[in-house]
């Protein structure tokens, strides 16, 4: 293989983001400004207005209307890419399962953010967590690195047309967003080679007119467009894990797979999180083992489709598993303690408990992980609100 | 390769009869060919032809276009049997 070449460089997340999108040969960007996504489009408009991005920058009035604008031009055959947080995520609902429905691979970055009211432009997962069932493959990223990578596998993957579906990244608030890291910054020939142009075997094109999305019937093909798109989604988990290996190899880059294993392999006791506040529980873990303590961490990359197999493979012979949400929901227990224990439904015999941590941006300190596994030890079925006022 | 919500052929091609709970029943011999029912259609599913095996009141009627219920489009509202001045449209409640 050529030597490849990658230059090291200090930036935020959302500007790894940014930068992630030039080189994925984005054609058409169209993006309502929402704290703390705005330096990601800042940054692309720059670009497209200096001439280092040669892409059409729409200006629109909504998130609704930035992602009606995308699924557009991502039809007519042109690779587009919108971003967001928050009540933007809510905003564009309706038009998310637009975008999946006419199974356009979409790239989205999301920067986490909480829902007010009361107030909120600090970090937490709850938007997008509420957007799971929307079609799209969900990436919850750790690092400035991943948040670039991941918009270059990410449309890898949404265009692989036994996918075919929109892929939406996630990075935590401020803690990514706007802190700055060291980033290996990929070479852009090396990523356009890798992507090659989009290829989509129906456009709309204005010399053979059809109609895309419009009334059928209740005999027509709805059912089974819906359960393609579950088949495409859920059976996607495979040929995601092989592109990883596939975009490593590449690039040299450290994906982890579905998701990581920290320290897994001898632990009696583990959590499980999703996005940067798994680099506190990593760093715990550390400190927990120099004590003797044999524990362990699994980081979801990928939280749509659900990595079940994988987590089912890692809990094997643990004492105890805590699955941490960084989000909220109010009848029930979290989304990832449901799904967690969905996958493991009579295949695997281990406790689960669930933490709700860091909602509308409270720290998630050292402690408060230590006294994660220390409920985990000790064992107490009830979800566990840390760090929090009120009893 | 996904399925996509591609449709080529506008809605009046499909097949919408299941819609339906009665459905227009015509009487030639009691249609004049006035064409009030294809005017008043909202859904464009009568058409005129000529067919001089239809029924008709009389000889003359037989040479003029006369309405024809496409029934894989008419989706059964019955206005074309409460115009009809004539009491030659009929609505006949639809058997599953």
């Amino acid at each position: 293989m050529e030597s490849i070449q990658s230059s090291r460089r200090i930036m935020t997340g959302n500007e790894a983001v940014a930068t992630g999108v030039k080189l994925s040969n984005v054609k058409v960007i169209s993006a309502y400004p929402i704290t703390p996504q705005t330096t990601i489009v800042e940054k692309l408009a720059e670009m497209v207005a200096n001439g280092e991005l040669d892409a059409k920058y729409i200006e629109v009035e909504s998130e609704h209307s930035a992602m009606a604008s995308v699924t557009a031009s991502e039809i007519t055959g042109v690779r587009s890419y919108t971003a967001s947080s928050s009540h933007g995520i809510l905003y564009m609902h309706e038009n998310l399962h637009w975008a999946s429905g006419m199974r356009v691979p979409i790239v989205m970055s999301v920067v986490n953010r909480a829902i007010g009211p009361p107030w909120s432009i600090w970090g937490e997962q709850t938007e997008t967590f509420n957007q799971r069932d929307t079609g799209w493959l969900q990436i919850y990223c750790e690092s400035n690195q991943e948040a670039m990578d991941s918009i270059i596998l990410g449309y890898k993957i949404a265009e692989n047309k036994k996918v075919l579906l929109p892929v939406m990244n996630m990075l935590d608030a401020f803690t990514l967003s706007h802190t700055s890291e060291p980033v290996d910054v990929r070479n852009l020939k090396t990523s356009y080679d890798y992507l090659g142009d989009l290829d989509l075997d129906f456009k709309l094109d204005f010399k053979n007119p059809a109609g895309y999305g419009s009334l059928v019937a209740p005999d027509g093909p709805f059912m089974e467009m819906r359960k393609d798109m579950r088949d495409s989604m859920y059976n996607a988990s495979g040929l995601i894990k092989s592109e990883i290996s596939n975009f490593n190899e590449v690039f040299d880059a450290e994906l982890p797979g579905l998701t990581e294993n920290f320290m897994m392999e001898d632990a009696d006791y583990a959590l499980i999180t999703a996005g940067a506040i798994s680099s506190t529980a990593k760093y715990t873990v550390r400190k927990l083992r120099e004590r003797g303590q044999k524990v362990g961490l699994i980081r979801l990359y990928f939280y749509r489709p659900f990595p079940g197999e994988e987590i089912l493979k890692a809990v094997r012979g643990l004492k105890g598993l805590g699955v941490v949400e960084r989000n909220v929901s109010y009848g029930q227990r979290g989304p990832t303690f449901e799904d967690v224990v969905s996958a493991l439904y009579r295949r695997a015999d281990v406790p689960i408990r669930n933490y709700v941590v860091g909602l509308g941006g409270r720290d998630i300190r050292v402690k408060d992980y230590e006294k994660m596994f220390e409920n985990l030890i000790e064992g107490d079925n009830d979800m566990e609100w840390i760090n929090v006022a009120v009893r | 390769m996904a399925i996509l919500p591609i449709t080529y052929l506008s809605s009046s091609t499909k097949v919408m009869s299941s819609w339906r709970t009665s459905k227009p029943v015509i009487d030639y011999s009691k249609c004049t060919r006035c064409a009030i029912c294809w005017k008043f259609c909202p859904d464009v599913a009568i058409d005129l032809v000529v067919d001089p095996n239809l029924n008709a009141p009389s000889e003359r009627f037989r040479v003029l276009e006369a309405p024809s219920i496409d029934y894989d489009h008419c989706k059964g509202c019955g206005i074309c049997g409460t115009e009809c001045p004539f009491g030659a449209i009929e609505m006949v409640r639809e058997e599953i």
